[in-house]
């Protein structure tokens, strides 16, 4: 029997390379074209206004936009001594049309982030302004004292600075001193960074203990008899399929002081005491794990599914010890499902909200909710912007280590 | 438990990002006169404020509401402002809120020279850009099952060694500071001027420390009388109402403790450029009414802010409410402009504070 042509490249004919290759052209041009509205539509609810988030971490638009003629005498001033004469006009005419307009609200909680106290006294100006004035440092400094404190106007020339390095300095616990120059904000201020490493750590733990459950039921999954596994699949997948709020709660309710696991425990006697298992880091473990667990079993799954038993037979007939057999042999095999399993665990656990807060104790804070904190509460979106840059930037680098360790290629679900 | 409301938080946050995107297109392109979209707190007050402002401004006017409830917070609203393109008409707002939407241009100036004399409303209850429609207050409260000498006084609620066990606390820095102060000592009209200096907070801190490891905190207001019924705390800070609702809904043997009590002002305020601007002012207009505004306590245990409305209330209700003389002992407003301006700082050496065990 002769071999098909088609494996033989040399003896294809070049024009009917070039045919095959226009057909393939052709096709891939079409499957593009069916991908165009997914792309679209992440494009314009995701990329754009994610892009557009991040991007307020260091734009600074407050004082510019709504005094623009003071912030050009700002910029000029060194910042040495007092302010030159023709800002005290500027402020004054500004403060009264930036009123009128209504961004003085948003100019005022910009100021108010670099010291407390600029909101009221922003606002006590505008409200105590008269019409006319013969000498505007004076009145200023009639209606209230601190404008003749260098630092005040210090803190107007940054506001008037943008794109701004604040914001991203305030994620990571700094700040530029008065004086110039970078400087960490000390232990009792800083809470960014500790919330950052904290969100790590909890996520590292959830991924350790998921995977430590996870991988046994994964095995007995992939390996007992269809029927049987069956329905043991249906445990892993009816938790997954439950909403999350419902499994938080119902972890609260059993994990309370006078909660299911408490009573047993102490009808049987084993504590005299409830544990605390809620309001602290157990319960936010707990309650994690068990909302991540399925991610963790169903990758590790998909790819012992695939594991011939062969190999295994193989080594035992050889010889070697079952645990050897499984270490040497089978564990490596599986590592692809191990590392997707992990990989996923962690990056879903990093933007956790929901189960910390109401599982969690005081010291249990995650980032996200602090993001929420800024966007929701305060809106300071400059500050949430800055925080979730870094929380991109730190789930980016993740990614690239584990592509580098396990492939990327290798991920594989359900 | 209203936990949707943490969900519903979730859901802001990506409104947040997507809401100059989605508002455009959400937009009919009609306009519907005869319904009014409104967002309150949700749970037992909206529960209350459809029976007693939303049915009968139906009945009268055949005005419909479309009603959503949030947690509140500005984002969403300042979203949807700066998309030009509000969905709501009407907005239930905390003090600090609805002072800040107004300076910041996010509500409507309100014309209240055509909602005739409200010279009578309690002092600071109308604004350049909402008015009160009742007074609200954060109390504790204890379960007399548990504690049949029950507490008395703030100090009572900071005594680990009288009164043994768990406290409930917003686990938020408004009004814990406050209360620490006062349980320290402090005269409630002296609490804000010290809490701006750093020894007031030194103090403040000191003394919730004195009870730190015994608090549980809670976020969402309908989870302490849930923490209270579980017996996961003897007792717990929470808002007013709740605390009477479960009492009189469910029968719990709850108790309120007024000493000290914190209240506040709820506001009705109208987005910039809301699409049923002018029904919003007519409802709010309406609802502003002395026997409209007498209606709500009888649904909820919330207090109308402003005298004619008071001299309506049924009296058999009247001493249940915050306002009630024997009540108001000790009382302290909560001053929204302090926590405006001092909230970021404080927050985050709440924050701080928190984290260290």
């Amino acid at each position: 029997m002769t071999e098909p042509a088609v494996n033989r490249p040399a003896l294809i004919e070049p024009s009917l390379r070039q045919a095959h290759q226009r057909a393939r052209r052709h096709e891939s041009g079409r499957a593009l074209l069916l991908v165009i509205p997914l792309l679209a539509f992440l494009l314009l609810t995701f990329i754009v206004p994610t892009g557009g988030l991040l991007a307020r971490s260091l734009i600074n638009d407050e004082l510019p936009g709504a005094m623009p003629q003071l912030s050009t005498v700002l910029q000029r001033w060194d910042g040495q001594g007092m302010p030159p004469a023709e800002g005290y006009p500027a402020l004054a005419s500004e403060l009264r049309s930036a009123a009128d307009a209504n961004e003085l609200g948003s100019v005022a909680r910009r100021l108010n982030f670099y010291r407390a106290e600029m909101r009221s006294l922003i606002f006590k100006t505008a409200r105590n302004l008269p019409e006319q004035a013969d000498d505007w440092r004076q009145t200023l400094i009639g209606i209230d004292p601190r404008w003749d404190e260098v630092e005040i106007w210090q803190l107007l020339k940054r506001a008037a600075h943008s794109p701004t390095p604040d914001y991203l300095l305030t994620a990571l616990d700094a700040r530029i001193a008065p004086q110039g120059g970078l400087e960490t904000l000390p232990a009792e201020q800083s809470i960014y960074v500790p919330a950052l490493a904290r969100t790590i750590w909890i996520s590292a733990l959830v991924s350790v203990i998921c995977l430590v459950l996870g991988y046994p039921v994964a095995w007995l999954l992939a390996n007992l008899p269809e029927r049987q596994s069956n329905r043991l699949m249906l445990l892993v997948i009816v938790p997954f399929w439950t909403s999350l709020l419902v499994r938080t709660t119902a972890w609260y309710v059993l994990l309370q002081p006078n909660g299911v696991i408490n009573t047993l425990l102490t009808s049987l006697g084993l504590v005299s005491q409830p544990l605390s298992l809620v309001f602290n880091r157990v319960g936010v473990l707990i309650g994690m794990t068990h909302i991540m667990l399925p991610f963790m079993i169903l990758a590790i799954y998909s790819v012992m599914k695939g594991i011939s038993p062969v190999y295994l037979r193989a080594a035992r007939s050889l010889g070697a010890h079952p645990a050897i057999a499984f270490l040497r042999v089978y564990l490596p095999q599986s590592l692809p499902g191990v590392g997707a399993g992990s990989f996923l665990v962690f990056v879903l656990s990093l933007g956790y909200y929901i189960t910390p807060a109401l599982l969690g104790g005081a010291g249990d804070e995650m980032i996200s909710q602090l993001i929420a904190m800024q966007t929701n509460q305060q809106l300071n979106w400059g500050l949430a912007g800055a925080l979730s840059l870094y929380l991109v930037l730190f789930t980016t680098f993740f990614y690239f280590v584990f592509n580098r360790l396990v492939g990327i290629d290798r991920l594989r679900f359900g | 438990m209203r936990l949707a409301l943490l969900q519903r938080r979730m859901c802001a946050f990506t409104l947040v990002l997507a809401a100059p995107l989605i508002a455009p297109l959400a937009a009919p392109a009609t306009a519907q006169a005869a319904e009014l979209s409104v967002v309150t707190f949700g749970g037992a007050f909206e529960a209350a404020v459809k029976q007693a402002y939303f049915d009968p401004f139906t009945q009268e006017t055949g005005t419909n509401f479309r009603l959503e409830a949030y947690d509140g917070g500005l984002a969403r609203l300042a979203a949807m402002v700066q998309a030009g393109n509000p969905t709501w008409d009407l907005v239930d707002m905390e003090s600090n809120d609805a002072l800040a939407a107004c300076e910041e241009g996010l509500l409507q100036p309100l014309d209240t020279a055509e909602m005739g004399d409200l010279s009578d409303f309690i002092p600071g209850a109308v604004g350049d850009c909402a008015i009160a429609t009742m007074v609200w207050s954060t109390i504790f409260a204890y379960d007399q099952s548990l504690l049949t000498e029950g507490p008395t006084t703030l100090a009572d609620f900071f005594d680990i060694e009288q009164f043994p066990g768990k406290r409930g606390m917003r686990r938020n820095p408004k009004v814990a500071m406050e209360w620490a102060l006062i349980a320290d000592g402090v005269p409630p009209r002296e609490v804000y001027s010290l809490l701006a200096t750093e020894e007031g907070m030194n103090r403040a801190f000191a003394k919730l420390d004195t009870i730190k490891s015994e608090i549980i905190w809670w976020e969402a207001g309908a989870q302490p009388p849930q923490l209270l019924a579980d017996g996961a705390v003897v007792m717990t800070q929470a808002y007013n109402g709740r605390i009477l609702d479960a009492a009189k809904q469910e029968g719990k043997p709850f108790e309120i403790v007024w000493d000290a009590q914190v209240y506040d002002y709820e506001w009705w305020g109208i987005p910039m450029g809301a699409r049923n601007a002018e029904t919003a002012e007519r409802f709010i207009a309406y609802a502003s009414q002395p026997e409209v505004l007498a209606r709500l306590p009888r649904y909820i245990a919330y207090a109308p802010p402003r005298e004619k409305a008071i001299e309506l209330v049924d009296p058999e209700l009247l001493a249940d409410l915050p306002t009630a003389p024997e009540n108001f002992t000790n009382a302290l407003q909560l001053d929204s402009n302090f926590w405006i301006d001092h909230f970021d700082t404080i927050n985050t050496r709440f924050q701080v504070w928190l984290a260290q065990q």
